[in-house]
């Protein structure tokens, strides 16, 4: 016996989706995993854009999701720079070790 | 019948790799499980008729972006990462977090289940789906695709600037 899929199975997978991603960021001690957190929150936020766009009969949704594809690459690039120039200066890739701004 | 079979390989496929992602001591196992994931996600995305998006998906992120991950990883040494502790203190402090946003998205998807049936595709006439999203881009969105430009332009500089030696 299969139901047939609805919208409400798409928004249940991205909202699963967005816990995984905010777990990884949470709790991860390694900048490059939680980069790919932040990948993976992007990914589940352009499921439920993608799935709307087809529950309304609409492209918008899908215009959404190439804009949100375009800040992700760019804060990828941006992120692993910064990466980079981290680890050159402090040799370490775990986030709680960078507590420069901490009081 | 064979959309709804579809549908859930794609998403244990997209919920295992981001399960894995987040799990690994390994970053390259890491990256590995997250292209893992987003080809889920580009399934799920031909699954919903956007086909544009599904190649975008394939192109842009398992092909460049992984690829700048992988480089990264590659770049920088993650041999000691690996054998440190993995998770922070607070662990569990998110991880209870996590599931009590968890339970409420759930409680309130199931309450207005019934107002969400799938509607018909979005392009049932001979216009195919890259026509479609290309004539709303640049007819009602023009300004933001221009300004998403600017945004690449600064991206680009700023991450030269911040991967480089000496500024």
């Amino acid at each position: 016996m299969l139901y047939p899929i609805t919208t409400t199975h798409y928004m249940i997978l991205s909202a699963a989706l967005l816990l995984i991603g905010t777990l990884g960021v949470l709790t991860r001690r390694n900048i490059v995993i939680i980069l790919m957190s932040i990948e993976l929150i992007l990914n589940a936020v352009n499921i439920n854009l993608i799935a709307f766009s087809r529950h309304f009969g609409h492209v918008t949704g899908q215009v959404f999701a190439i804009f949100v594809i375009t800040v992700a690459v760019a804060e990828a690039a941006v992120g692993l720079g910064v990466l980079i120039a981290l680890f050159r200066n402090k040799e370490t890739v775990q986030a709680d070790e960078i507590e420069l701004l901490k009081w | 019948m064979l959309d709804t079979v579809f549908f859930y390989i794609f998403a244990f496929v997209t919920l295992l790799g981001g399960i894995l992602t987040i799990s690994r001591r390994n970053a390259v196992h890491s990256a590995i499980s997250l292209i893992v994931s987003l080809v889920g996600v580009a399934g799920l995305f031909l699954l919903q008729k956007a086909e544009f998006l599904f190649a975008v998906q394939i192109v842009l992120y398992i092909g460049g972006v992984m690829v700048l991950f992988l480089f990264v990883i590659m770049l920088v040494n993650l041999d000691e990462a690996a054998k440190l502790r993995q998770f922070n203190k607070q662990w569990w402090l998110a991880l209870a977090a996590v599931a009590a946003v968890g339970a409420l998205v759930y409680y309130f998807l199931r309450q207005g289940a019934p107002a969400l049936r799938l509607a018909a595709p979005v392009t049932p006439s001979g216009e195919g789906n890259v026509e479609t999203i290309a004539k709303v881009l640049f007819e009602d969105y023009l300004l933001p695709f221009e300004v998403a430009s600017l945004l690449l332009l600064a991206a680009i500089v700023g991450s030269v600037i911040m991967a480089k030696k000496r500024v």
